[in-house]
C-alpha cells in the first residue's frame, strides 16, 4: 500500500478513498455539478441570451473551483477577465448580431445528433482514460500556492518574457479587431456574386424588419 | 533448265494483280491488258516450262529463307508430269477466262479489282501446282480461298451473293483447319515439308500415323473440292459471275484438293482406311450430286452439281490408287466444265436468265446463241461421257482403276504394292461411278432437252420471263447482268469457247497410247478396258434415251393439259401452276425425291440445325452476356464512381461544423484505437 | 484531494463544449462554447499544477496567459462575426457555406429561396 502510494506522488501518508471524502471534496463535487449544469444548460438552451447567461453561472462556478484549488489570484481573473469582459463581449456580440430575444426554434443546427455522439464518445473516452489513469492520484494542497503574491513572484521572475510577449499578442489582436470592426466603406471587397449566400435585398429586407 | 521460267509463271499473274489493283481506278484503260497479258504470258511459259522439261524427269530446285528452329522451310519448286500437265491447264482455262470476261463484264464499274483478283487467284493456284514445300503451298492454297471468297462476292449488293461468298469461305475454312493440322502432323512425322522429302520417308515407311494425316489431309481436300460433307458451298458459289464459276470448277480451286492428294498419293496409300473413306465419300458425291443436278432449275446449279459428282470421280480415282486417271480426268473435266460454264454464260447473256424452264419458254434461244448452243452440245456430250470425246476416255480411265482396284490388281503405277488398296475402296467406287455415269447421262440429256428444245409459250417476251422467271421454290443464284439480251455476242465470248471445245473433243486421245499422256505422268496405261468401256457407255447411252423419253412423256402430257385449259391467262399473277411448267423429264423421272434433290437432300437444312443454329445461339448468349453482364459491371464501374463522387462532394458541404465533427470524430476514434491497440 | 475530480470535471466540461461549438447555430454561441473548452482546459492546468508542485508553477502560468489568449480570442472572433454578419447578412454557421462544391451550394441556395419565396 505505502509503495503504491508513494508511486502517486504522496507527500502526506494518510489513509484516502473515494469513501472517505474531505469537506473539500465534497465542495468541490457539488460546485462541478453546478457547473456542469449550468454549462449543459448553456449549450442546450434555446434562448440565446440565456445561453450567456448560463455561461456566466458556469464561469463562476468554475472561478470557485480555482478558489477550492488554492488558485486565488487565478480565480479573480477568471471572475474579472471571463465575468467581466468576455461574457460582456459575448452579450454585445448577441446584440449586434441582431440574435432575437426569447424562445428561437432554430438555435441548434441539424448538426445536433452528429454533435451529441461525437461529444458523447468524447466524454466517454476521455474519462474513462482520466480514471483510469488517475484513480490513485491524490493532491496535497497547501493554502498560499496560488496567492497573488506567489503568483506575482513566478510570473515576474521565471515567465516574464513570455509574458511580454504575450502583451505584443494582445496588442495585434486589439489591432485586429479595430481594423476587422472598422466600417470602412469601399475598403472591404464586395463578396463575389457567386458565393453570395443570402441576396442583399433579404438583409435589407431583414434589417427593415427589425 | 533455266529456274527464271518456271519461277515467273506464278509471280507474273500475281504482279499482273497488284498493277491492275493499283492503276484501275485511275488509268481504267489499262485494265484489260493488264488482266489479260500476264496470264496469257504465264500460260505460254507454263507450256514452254512443260515442253523444256519433257517426259519423265522431275524438277526440284529450293532456296532456304531464314532458317528457324523446327523443320525447315524452303522456297522450294517440284515439277514433275502432272504439275506441267496442269499449269498448263490452269494457264489456257485463266487466259480463256480473263478474255471471256473482258466482254461478259464490260460494263461492270468494279471491273479492275474482279479482273486483279482472277489474274491473283491464277497466280495461286500456280504457286500450288509448282510448290515444293507444303508450306508454301498453303499459302498458295489460302490465297485461292480467300480470292474465291472476293469473287464469289463479286455482286455483293445481291444478298445472295454475300451470303454464298461468306459461306464458300466458312466451308472451306472448315476443311483447312484439320487440313493445316495434317499438315503439320505430315511435317513432323517425315522430319521435312519439302514434298520430296515428305514422299521418300513416306516411301520409306518413316510416317508414324499415316492414317491420321490421310483423314486430316482429306478433311482440306473435302472442302476446297467439294466433297461430301463440305460439298455444300459450291452450289451456293453460282451466285458468282460466270467467268469465275467457270475459273473456280473447270482449273482452279476445286482441282487444288484433286492434284494435292495426287501429290501424296503415296502417303495415302499407306493408309487403306483413309482410301475407302476417300472412297466412301466420293461414291456419295457422286450418286448424291448427280440426283441433285437432275432436278435443279437453275443451269449454273446443274452445271455446279455436275461439277461436284465429276470431281467424285476424281477422288474416286485416288481412292483406286491411279493418279494417273484423276489428273487424267481432271484435265478433260477442266477442259469441258470451263467450256460448259462459259457457254451457259453466254446463254444467260442472251436468256437473261439462269432458270432452264424460263428458258425453254423462250422461242428460237438456241438461233440466237448457235455458237453456245453448239459448244455446250459438245460440252455436255464430254460430260456425258460418249466417245470418242474427252470425257469418255477420262471417264473410262477412272472406271478402269476402279475395276482392277475391286479385283485387287490396282493401277498404283509403283507408288506402291497393288494389295495397299482395299478392294472394297474399288467396288465402292465402281459401283457409285456406273450409277453416276446413267444419272450424268440423263441430267445431260435433260439440260440440253429443256433448255433449248422447250415448247415456247404463245408471248415468249424475255422480259417477262426474266420477270416472272425460274420456278418457285427452287433454289436460284440469280446474278445480276447488265448485257442487252439483243445485242449479239461478241467475240471475245464466242472464241473462247471453240478454244476450249477443241481439247474437249480430242484430248482424250492423249490417253491411248502409253507413250503420249501416260509417259508425262506415271508411265501406266490409261486405256480404257472393254469391260468398262461396254458398261459405262452403255448406261450413258442408256441415261440419254431414258431422259428423252421421259421428256417425250412429259411433254406429251403437258400438250394435253394445256389443250383442256385453252384459256388461261399466260401473264397472271401468282405461282405458276403445274401445267405451266415445261416438260420436266427429271420431275417424271425422279417422282418423289425430286423436291429433296431440288434442295441438296437438306444438307444444307441440316448443317443450319446442327451448326448454324447452335452457333448463332451461341452467339446470341454470347451477346446477352456482354450486353447484361459484362456491360453492368462497366455501367457499374461508372455508376459507382459517381455515386462515390456524389457522396464525397456531399460532404464538401461547406458546413463548418460537419467538417469539425468529422475531425473531432476522427481524432476520437484516433484515440481510442491507440488506447486499444497499445 | 482526489485529482480525479477535477480531472473528470475538465473531461466532462471540454466535451460540453464540444458539443456546443457542433451543435450551435449562432456562431456567437460557438464561441461561448468555444470558452467553456478553454475553462476546462484551464481547470486542468490548475488542478495539475497544485498535484505536481512545480517549482515554477507552469500550470498557473499557463493558465493566465491562456485566459489571456482567450480575451483576445473572443474579441477578434467578435469582431470577425461582426464583419460575417455585415457583408453576408447572417450569423449562423451552416449557412455560411462558401468553402463548399458549388454545385451543393446552388442548390441549397435554390431550396433556401424557395423556402423564401414561400
Amino acid at each position: 500500500m505505502s509503495t503504491l502510494l508513494a508511486a502517486a506522488g504522496s507527500l502526506e501518508p494518510a489513509v484516502r478513498s473515494f469513501l472517505s471524502p474531505t469537506g473539500q471534496e465534497i465542495v468541490f463535487l457539488l460546485v462541478g455539478i453546478a457547473v456542469l449544469g449550468a454549462a449543459v444548460v448553456s449549450v442546450t438552451t434555446k434562448q440565446l441570451v440565456h445561453a450567456a447567461l448560463w455561461l456566466v453561472v458556469t464561469l463562476g462556478g468554475l472561478a470557485v473551483e480555482f478558489l477550492l484549488l488554492t488558485a486565488e489570484f487565478i480565480a479573480w481573473v477568471q471572475v474579472l477577465i471571463y465575468l467581466g469582459s468576455v461574457v460582456v463581449l459575448v452579450l454585445f456580440g448577441l446584440m449586434l448580431t441582431r440574435a432575437p430575444i426569447g424562445r428561437s426554434p432554430d438555435a441548434d443546427s441539424g448538426n445536433r445528433w452528429v454533435a451529441l455522439a461525437v461529444a458523447l464518445a468524447a466524454a466517454g473516452t476521455l474519462v474513462t482514460l482520466v480514471v483510469d489513469a488517475f484513480r490513485t492520484s491524490w493532491i496535497d494542497l497547501s493554502p498560499g500556492a496560488g496567492s497573488t503574491e506567489a503568483t506575482g513572484t513566478y510570473l515576474f521572475r521565471y515567465w516574464v518574457l513570455p509574458f511580454e510577449a504575450l502583451s505584443v499578442l494582445l496588442l495585434a489582436a486589439l489591432v485586429g479587431a479595430i481594423v476587422l470592426s472598422r466600417n470602412g466603406k469601399g475598403r472591404i471587397p464586395r463578396p463575389r456574386p457567386g458565393k453570395l449566400r443570402t441576396p442583399v435585398r433579404s438583409v435589407t429586407a431583414a434589417s427593415k424588419e427589425r | 533448265m533455266n529456274l527464271a521460267l518456271p519461277i515467273l509463271v506464278p509471280v507474273l499473274p500475281a504482279l499482273g494483280a497488284a498493277a491492275t489493283l493499283a492503276t484501275g481506278r485511275r488509268v481504267p484503260g489499262l485494265a484489260r491488258p493488264l488482266a489479260v497479258l500476264p496470264v496469257a504470258v504465264s500460260a505460254v511459259l507454263a507450256l514452254v516450262v512443260a515442253l523444256q522439261l519433257g517426259t519423265g524427269t522431275t524438277l526440284s530446285a529450293g532456296t532456304e529463307l531464314t532458317p528457324t528452329g523446327g523443320p525447315h522451310l524452303t522456297l522450294a519448286l517440284y515439277l514433275d508430269g502432272y504439275s506441267s500437265l496442269i499449269s498448263v491447264l490452269v494457264g489456257v482455262v485463266a487466259t480463256c477466262v480473263q478474255v471471256y470476261s473482258t466482254a461478259y463484264l464490260k460494263d461492270d464499274p468494279r471491273y479492275p479489282s474482279y479482273a486483279a483478283l482472277v489474274s491473283l487467284f491464277t497466280a495461286a493456284m500456280f504457286l500450288v501446282v509448282y510448290s515444293g514445300d507444303l508450306i508454301v503451298l498453303l499459302v498458295g492454297w489460302e490465297v485461292m480461298g480467300i480470292c474465291s471468297y472476293f469473287l464469289i462476292g463479286h455482286h455483293w449488293e445481291t444478298a445472295d451473293a454475300r451470303s454464298a461468298s461468306l459461306k464458300a469461305f466458312l466451308v472451306t475454312k472448315l476443311g483447312d483447319v484439320p487440313f493445316l493440322f495434317g499438315i503439320f502432323l505430315l511435317g513432323a512425322d517425315a522430319g521435312t515439308f519439302r514434298i520430296q522429302g515428305v514422299l521418300s520417308a513416306a516411301a520409306q515407311g518413316r510416317l508414324g500415323h499415316p492414317t491420321l494425316i490421310a483423314l486430316l489431309l482429306l478433311a482440306g481436300v473435302a472442302g476446297k473440292s467439294a466433297q461430301f460433307p463440305l460439298h455444300t458451298w459450291l452450289p451456293d458459289a453460282m451466285a458468282g459471275p460466270t467467268p469465275v464459276s467457270a475459273l473456280i470448277h473447270a482449273a482452279t480451286m476445286v482441282a487444288a484438293g484433286i492434284y494435292l492428294v495426287a501429290r501424296l498419293l503415296p502417303v495415302f496409300l499407306l493408309s487403306g482406311a483413309a482410301l475407302v473413306v476417300l472412297s466412301v465419300m466420293a461414291a456419295v458425291t457422286m450418286v448424291g450430286s448427280a440426283l441433285c443436278a437432275l432436278a435443279q432449275d437453275d443451269l449454273k446449279r446443274v452445271l455446279a452439281y455436275s461439277t461436284v459428282g465429276q470431281l467424285g470421280y476424281m477422288a474416286g480415282a485416288l481412292a483406286a490408287g491411279d493418279r494417273e486417271a484423276a489428273v487424267f480426268h481432271l484435265v478433260s473435266h477442266g477442259a469441258f466444265k470451263a467450256l460448259l460454264f462459259l457457254s451457259a454464260g453466254v446463254v444467260i447473256h442472251a436468256a437473261h436468265t439462269n432458270s432452264i424452264s424460263a428458258m425453254s419458254r423462250m422461242d428460237g434461244l438456241r438461233r440466237r446463241v448457235p455458237d453456245a448452243y453448239w459448244t455446250m452440245g459438245i460440252g455436255l456430250v464430254a460430260l456425258v461421257g460418249l466417245p470418242p470425246f474427252s470425257g469418255f476416255f477420262s471417264k473410262e480411265a477412272v472406271l478402269t482403276a476402279a475395276e482392277h482396284a475391286a479385283t485387287g490388281e490396282a493401277i498404283t503405277n509403283g507408288l506402291a504394292p497393288a494389295s495397299a488398296v482395299p478392294s472394297a475402296a474399288g467396288w465402292i467406287v465402281l459401283v457409285a461411278g456406273s450409277l453416276t455415269a446413267l444419272l450424268t447421262a440423263a441430267y445431260g440429256a435433260r439440260l440440253w432437252l429443256v433448255a433449248f428444245h422447250g415448247r415456247a409459250l404463245p408471248e415468249p417476251s424475255p422480259a417477262q420471263v426474266a420477270a416472272n422467271g425460274h420456278e418457285a421454290g427452287a433454289p436460284y443464284s440469280p446474278e445480276i447482268d447488265e448485257a442487252d439480251p439483243a445485242e449479239a455476242e461478241p467475240s471475245a465470248m464466242r472464241w473462247p469457247l471453240w478454244v476450249l471445245a477443241v481439247p474437249t473433243m480430242g484430248f482424250g486421245i492423249a490417253g491411248v497410247r502409253s507413250d503420249w499422256l501416260p509417259a508425262l505422268l506415271d508411265g501406266g496405261s490409261l486405256r480404257p478396258s472393254l469391260e468398262t468401256s461396254v458398261i459405262g457407255t452403255g448406261l450413258a447411252v442408256a441415261g440419254l434415251l431414258i431422259a428423252y423419253a421421259a421428256w417425250r412423256t412429259a411433254a406429251a402430257r403437258q400438250t394435253a393439259v394445256r389443250l383442256q385449259t385453252p384459256d388461261r391467262v399466260p401473264e397472271q399473277a401468282g405461282p405458276p401452276a403445274v401445267e405451266q411448267l415445261p416438260a420436266d423429264p427429271g420431275r417424271t423421272l425422279l417422282g418423289p425425291l425430286f423436291g429433296p434433290a431440288q434442295h441438296g437432300f437438306g444438307v444444307d437444312r441440316l448443317y443450319s440445325a446442327l451448326f448454324v443454329r447452335p452457333t448463332a445461339a451461341a452467339a446470341r448468349l454470347v451477346q446477352f452476356l456482354d450486353r447484361e453482364v459484362v456491360e453492368t459491371y462497366v455501367r457499374g464501374a461508372g455508376t459507382g464512381t459517381n455515386a462515390l463522387g456524389w457522396l464525397v462532394r456531399r460532404a464538401q458541404n461547406g458546413n463548418a461544423q460537419a467538417y469539425l465533427s468529422a475531425l473531432v470524430a476522427g481524432a476520437v476514434l484516433l484515440a481510442v484505437l491507440v488506447a486499444v491497440g497499445s | 484531494m482526489h485529482l480525479a475530480y477535477p480531472a473528470v470535471l475538465a473531461a466532462l466540461l471540454f466535451c460540453v463544449g464540444v458539443y456546443g461549438v457542433l451543435a450551435r447555430r449562432n456562431v456567437v454561441l460557438v464561441l461561448m462554447s468555444v470558452e467553456l473548452m478553454l475553462n476546462a482546459v484551464n481547470l486542468n492546468l490548475v488542478a495539475f499544477d497544485a498535484w505536481l508542485r512545480d517549482a515554477l508553477h507552469a500550470g498557473q502560468a499557463l493558465t493566465l496567459f491562456t485566459i489571456t489568449v482567450a480575451a483576445a480570442e473572443i474579441g477578434l472572433g467578435l469582431a470577425i462575426v461582426l464583419l460575417v454578419f455585415r457583408t453576408r447578412g447572417t450569423a449562423d454557421v451552416d449557412r455560411i457555406t462558401a468553402l463548399g462544391d458549388p454545385a451543393e451550394a446552388a442548390d441549397e441556395t435554390a431550396t433556401e429561396e424557395a423556402q423564401a419565396a414561400a
